[in-house]
């Protein structure tokens, strides 16, 4: 209680040290009547009212798509095993979904593949159009996926590489010497999901402050807020205010 | 120095020391090396009215030359890809529309699309809603343009065209208030279709706005196209060519400027884009020059495409899918206490139907269901490709949705263009990119 008493003596504007309407008996953090008394904000529920929003649906596993794949796959995938030798090694699920192909690359390799994709005359992915995190929380082991969507401009195609990693070793090589575009997209999947990009020339965050603890998008960080201060008055975050029921 | 009266000069630790004792400033000033001794770091931003909201640039200076530029991103982040997961997929379409906000439709449209493929009924949304879809876009790639003719002039020293610029955007907000009620958040494209049909007198303002335009956009070449001063400060300014927007990811009007014509519209069409008759306007220059020039034809371009789908409207139809697990189960209606579900649905669901009031019920808490998987939609916004990656896991709500923003993934382009060039280019250059820190920040 030093430091405001201090503050008033120091000449300045005189700041009250409670707020008024401090002494009042309820707390602003007043616990809430029922978890879904919190109005809007919070993850309870699913918002489900009819009672069987409780039944929870087994997550189909991905399958492995088998040849043909159809369209333009087969050459993608024909060209790819063709100009790199350790296709069989590197890539661990060919997946073809709502017209889409998804190559799913081990970890440690996406950095050749994506060297073969974009040099390659047969593949031409000259466009990393997007890089970006996915918390497969509750999947299996490597629950962090990191998805590039790739884009080939000569021969109009799309192609998804996906490479999935541990959440307690996050690590695989960065594409940005590959595809220069990549660098704020990685740091931003850093930022969001703790992903390590080794070889980034600059991981650091780009979207959350610098000394943010936590990597906001992971399924296992609650959307909730930051108690605000405001006028010596603190604000709790949204899903820890007392509701009206 | 012995030989003079003039100003004695001493070395110490902290550099030289001259004691004036009046007299030749010349000999005083020949002393310092100003351009060579001083590289000053300039924080230009993030509340700096040229830097198109904030966005924060740090400049090392050598005199007026730009040695090195980094741009600092964030301030504008708010959250709203973690949001999405917490609300339905319908209510998602309220929250991405507020990202890049002066181009609300595309990011609604994209999250559309991305949530009628994850759900398998992209073949079954009607043509009136897809027309509307396109009405919209290029309306709002005018509205986009215009203020970036407005800003760019404005930051570059015409503020006439700043007035103007924002004036005609200003028709086209109301066109927009006409049909979903809103100047900006429209939350109006939804995935199935759209919230509701195009009113009459929108038609009618659509087709003024189609006649008044052209004119306009003559006055603003008039005002600029041969404006020494405008073409002094944009000509072989920020030059960035194929090569260099490809390695950075940079799409839309900066990498047409450079040559290369990849417009998605054209080269992956959407929404029924290869129906239309338009062209892509290229420029071969790379500089801040030809992107003005490809942004001025874009919304001619973009005049044909209204003009065609306003023509289109002329067929009735449904503009939602016709699957009532999906569709919002009541059209609105202006009764008398003001806007709301209209009096018939009300009836139905509340003396007629069970059924009907349980589906309504279950859609509006809770919504509906969208297989498991994952898709990526890119669309042509007018800063380049809009991508949205969206993850379903079988939930009522997204389990993912990352949008591949261009401004985000534009703006590191910047570095590239400024360094080496002068303090004003910094700024004609960060122009040119059309950067919208709603969008990139997200």
């Amino acid at each position: 209680m030093t430091a405001p008493n201090d503050r008033n003596n120091d000449g300045g504007v005189p700041v009250p040290v409670t707020p008024a309407g401090a002494s009042s008996t309820a707390p602003a953090e007043y616990p809430p009547a029922s978890p879904a008394g919190r109005g809007m904000f919070g993850n309870q529920g699913t918002g489900d009212v009819s009672g069987y929003g409780g039944l929870v649906r087994q997550r189909k596993p991905i399958e492995e798509a088998s040849r043909p794949y159809g369209g333009y796959f087969d050459e993608v995938r024909d060209a790819l095993e063709e100009a790199y030798p350790q296709f069989g090694e590197a890539i661990e699920k060919v997946v073809v979904d709502r017209g889409e192909l998804t190559l799913h690359v081990r970890p440690e390799r996406i950095a050749e593949v994506c060297q073969v994709m974009r040099d390659d005359l047969a593949l031409r992915f000259e466009l990393c159009s997007s890089v970006s995190g996915v918390d497969y929380l509750g999947a299996d082991e490597r629950r962090l996926h990191v998805v590039y969507q790739l884009t080939s401009m000569t021969y109009r195609r799309l192609v998804r590489l996906e490479a999935a990693v541990p959440a307690d070793d996050p690590h695989l090589p960065s594409v940005t010497a590959v595809y220069p575009t990549a660098d704020w997209q990685e740091r931003e999947t850093y930022d969001m999901f703790g992903i390590v990009f080794d070889g980034h020339p600059n991981l650091t965050r780009i979207l959350m402050p610098d000394d943010w603890e936590g990597h906001p998008q992971r399924k296992d960080y609650p959307l909730g807020g930051v108690p605000v201060e405001y006028k010596g008055a603190e604000i709790p975050p949204p899903d820890k205010r007392r509701s009206y029921q | 120095m012995t030989t003079s009266n003039y100003a004695t000069e001493r070395e110490t630790t902290e550099g030289k020391v001259f004691t004036v004792t009046g007299g030749d400033w010349d000999q005083v000033v020949s002393g310092t090396d100003p351009i060579n001794d001083e590289r000053i770091v300039v924080n230009m931003g993030p509340q700096h009215p040229s830097t198109h909201g904030v966005l924060r640039l740090i400049l090392e200076l050598e005199g007026e030359t730009v040695r090195e530029a980094r741009s600092v991103v964030g301030y504008l982040h708010t959250g709203i890809e973690k949001n999405l997961e917490f609300r339905n997929w319908v209510q998602g379409s309220t929250f991405v529309t507020r990202m890049d906000y002066l181009s609300p439709l595309f990011n609604e449209t994209a999250y559309a699309l991305a949530v009628e493929k994850l759900l398998g009924i992209t073949d079954d949304i009607t043509e009136r809603a897809t027309t509307i879809r396109v009405l919209m876009m290029e309306l709002n790639r005018i509205s986009s343009h215009l203020v970036w003719l407005a800003t760019t002039g404005m930051e570059l020293g015409a503020i006439n065209m700043m007035l103007y610029g924002f004036r005609e955007r200003e028709y086209i907000l109301d066109i927009f208030e006409t049909i979903t009620g809103l100047r900006m958040n429209h939350a109006y494209v939804r995935p199935g279709g759209v919230a509701q049909d195009v009113p009459e007198d929108a038609i009618r303002k659509i087709r003024d706005f189609l006649v008044l335009l052209p004119k306009k956009l003559k006055e603003y070449e008039d005002l600029l196209s041969g404006q020494p001063i405008w073409i002094e400060r944009t000509k072989n300014v920020a030059v960035l060519d194929v090569t260099g927007c490809l390695a950075l990811g940079v799409t839309g009007p900066v990498l047409r400027s450079a040559g290369l014509a990849w417009d998605l519209r054209k080269t992956m069409p959407y929404c029924g884009y290869e129906t239309y008759e338009f062209d892509v306007p290229t420029h071969t220059d790379g500089d801040v020059w030809g992107r003005y020039l490809v942004r001025l034809a874009e919304i001619r371009e973009s005049l044909k495409l209204v003009e065609q789908a306003v023509d289109r409207l002329a067929k009735p139809g449904p503009v939602m899918v016709s699957d009532k697990k999906i569709a919002w189960p009541a059209q609105l209606a202006i009764g008398v206490d003001g806007m709301g579900n209209s009096l018939e649905h009300v009836a139905k669901i509340m003396g007629q139907s069970m059924e009907s009031l349980i589906h309504h019920f279950k859609l509006v808490t809770e919504g509906f269901r969208v297989p498991p998987g994952q898709v990526y939609v890119g669309i042509e916004s007018p800063r380049g490709e809009l991508g949205v990656h969206a993850v379903s896991d079988g939930g009522t709500r997204p389990y993912r949705v990352h949008y591949r923003e261009p401004s985000f993934v534009n703006l590191q382009a910047l570095p590239a263009m400024a360094e080496g060039g002068l303090i004003a280019d910094v700024i004609a250059g960060g122009a040119s990119l059309d950067p919208v820190m709603g969008g990139c920040d997200r």
